[in-house]
């Protein structure tokens, strides 16, 4: 391996801007490298970095939403449930559950293939992390809200679903959308429990090529495009709901 | 026609209804009038069970409740659907147009057609002065348009009964008129009604029956004549003496 030193450096900027760069054997070989793992790469963001984060968080939302409701209840013993459940999986590493549930569960009899045990532990994440949101977007809402509902005769579930989810909705949406783009980089860890994900992907072809430097840069900026686009889309998901907002 | 029989409320230690006894027969206005803190507003909101009250019992139409005993919430739920209530701070719903606002009770509650209930609810927006306005959000609206809107909605569910919660207390005073007005054609249409306000003309000109409330308890009812001309009960007249020395 090359040492960075101040010598090799200056080799190194020299070669680069020399008009020989591209025809120079290591260079070639770094280029190829780049562009023939670029879609294998693409493809594990695809079919398991993209559809994990997908359907762990619509999971991961609905547990959310229910996690929230009986957080707010009066019903004592639901309390209680989604406090236990919150603190269990905010209080551990992701990680240390994904081997639980992928490497734990197997030693009585609950077995589970990579993909299935990774959307289990992230919906899990999500639920948790997610229902706090949610929890303090439904309190966010002013009571004469709910007693306007009421008033003209809806139970609590249409006042929820009607009146109170798509107020809440929009004040969730920031923090919401911060979970989904911490997910789907948190999904790099399934690799460690063999889903085949991008990371994954990428590790596989860094075994073969030995250039982690280069490899790894290049999962870094895939996985940077698709956050900066779901930055993007919260800002126009964030315009949407602010139509009915006095600006 | 409406019944109350023993109404009483307490939050806590709290007894803030002490007992209210009322009969409003069909069609008529009442105005409850008292001192802030006089349990004029609970009293409101106990018809149609904003508030639970803690003891009594209450008839609209044919839905009677007995909070004496233990109470289904279905009833609860049928009794709300046939009282309209109008807020202090209107409430309207924000993610709504005005229109969505006035069809979300007769499609959500009342399980009507979207079109019927769109068709209904341009007809009321037109009788509250806003037909055009309706795809005016609430925060596009002033606050004299966005409690006209919230009468429209209460009206959409075609209440037996509307229940006003001083309607023009949070507005400017240029429009209160505006308010006042469309309340004053209601009643003049046979609607029943029960207002609690601090607007002393509006109870002289329109109530049928003014209520003079005070402590959790109703001090003296009858005519507005009566209660503003000759009060019986001393706490009435100090009442109306701090209140009304520019209209008396």
């Amino acid at each position: 391996m090359m040492v960075l030193t101040k010598k090799s450096l200056k080799n190194g900027l020299a070669k680069m801007f020399s008009t020989n760069f591209f025809a120079d054997p290591q260079t070639n070989r770094l280029v190829d490298i780049a562009t023939s793992s670029f879609l294998p790469l693409l493809k594990g963001a695809f079919t398991f970095t993209i559809s994990l984060s997908l359907i762990s968080f619509a999971i991961g939302l609905v547990l959310a939403i229910f996690t929230a409701l009986a957080r707010t209840s009066t019903i004592k013993p639901l309390n209680w449930i989604a406090r236990i459940y919150v603190s269990i999986i905010r209080g551990t590493p992701l990680l240390v559950q994904l081997f639980i549930i992928f490497f734990g569960l197997p030693k009585i009899g609950v077995t589970l293939d990579p993909f299935p045990s990774a959307v289990i532990g992230f919906s899990l994440s999500v639920g948790a992390y997610g229902s706090e949101v949610i929890r303090a977007a439904i309190l966010s809402v002013p009571k004469g809200q709910w007693e306007a509902a009421y008033s003209m005769g809806m139970t609590y579930r249409q006042a929820l679903v009607r009146v109170i989810i798509p107020q809440a909705a929009r004040v969730s949406v920031p923090p919401l959308a911060n979970s989904f783009i911490s997910l789907v980089k948190d999904t790099s860890l399934a690799a460690v429990i063999l889903v085949p994900e991008m990371f994954r992907k990428a590790q596989e072809i860094v075994a073969a090529t030995y250039e982690p430097l280069l490899l790894y840069i290049e999962v870094a900026i895939i996985y940077w495009v698709i956050s900066t686009f779901l930055s993007f889309l919260q800002g126009k998901l964030e315009q949407r709901f602010d139509r009915y907002v006095a600006k | 026609m409406i019944q109350i029989k023993d109404l009483h409320k307490s939050f806590g230690d709290l007894h803030v209804l002490r007992g209210i006894d009322l009969q409003v027969e069909t069609g008529k206005v009442v105005v409850v009038i008292g001192p802030s803190g006089s349990g004029k507003t609970t009293f409101l909101r106990c018809l149609n069970v904003l508030e639970r009250p803690t003891q009594g019992e209450i008839t609209i139409g044919d839905i009677h409740l007995n909070f004496n005993e233990k109470l289904n919430n279905k009833h609860i739920i049928q009794l709300r659907s046939r009282t309209g209530m109008v807020f202090q701070s209107y409430n309207l719903f924000p993610h709504l147009t005005a229109l969505q606002n006035v069809m979300e009770g007769p499609v959500t509650v009342k399980r009507k057609a979207k079109q019927e209930a769109q068709k209904k609810a341009k007809i009321l927006l037109d009788k509250v002065g806003l037909g055009d306005k309706e795809d005016y959000y609430p925060f596009q609206l002033s606050g004299g348009q966005q409690q006209r809107v919230g009468i429209a909605r209460a009206l959409a569910l075609e209440p037996e009964v509307m229940l006003f919660d001083e309607p023009t207390s949070a507005l400017d005073p240029e429009v209160v008129g505006e308010v006042l007005k469309v309340m004053r054609d209601l009643a003049n249409e046979g609607m029943t009604m029960v207002v609690v306000t601090h607007e002393m003309r509006f109870a002289k000109e329109v109530a049928d029956e003014v209520i003079f409330m005070d402590n959790g308890k109703i001090i003296e009812q009858g005519p507005p004549e009566q209660i503003f001309g000759s009060p019986k009960e001393e706490r009435t007249r100090q009442f109306l003496q701090l209140i009304g020395g520019e209209e008396n």
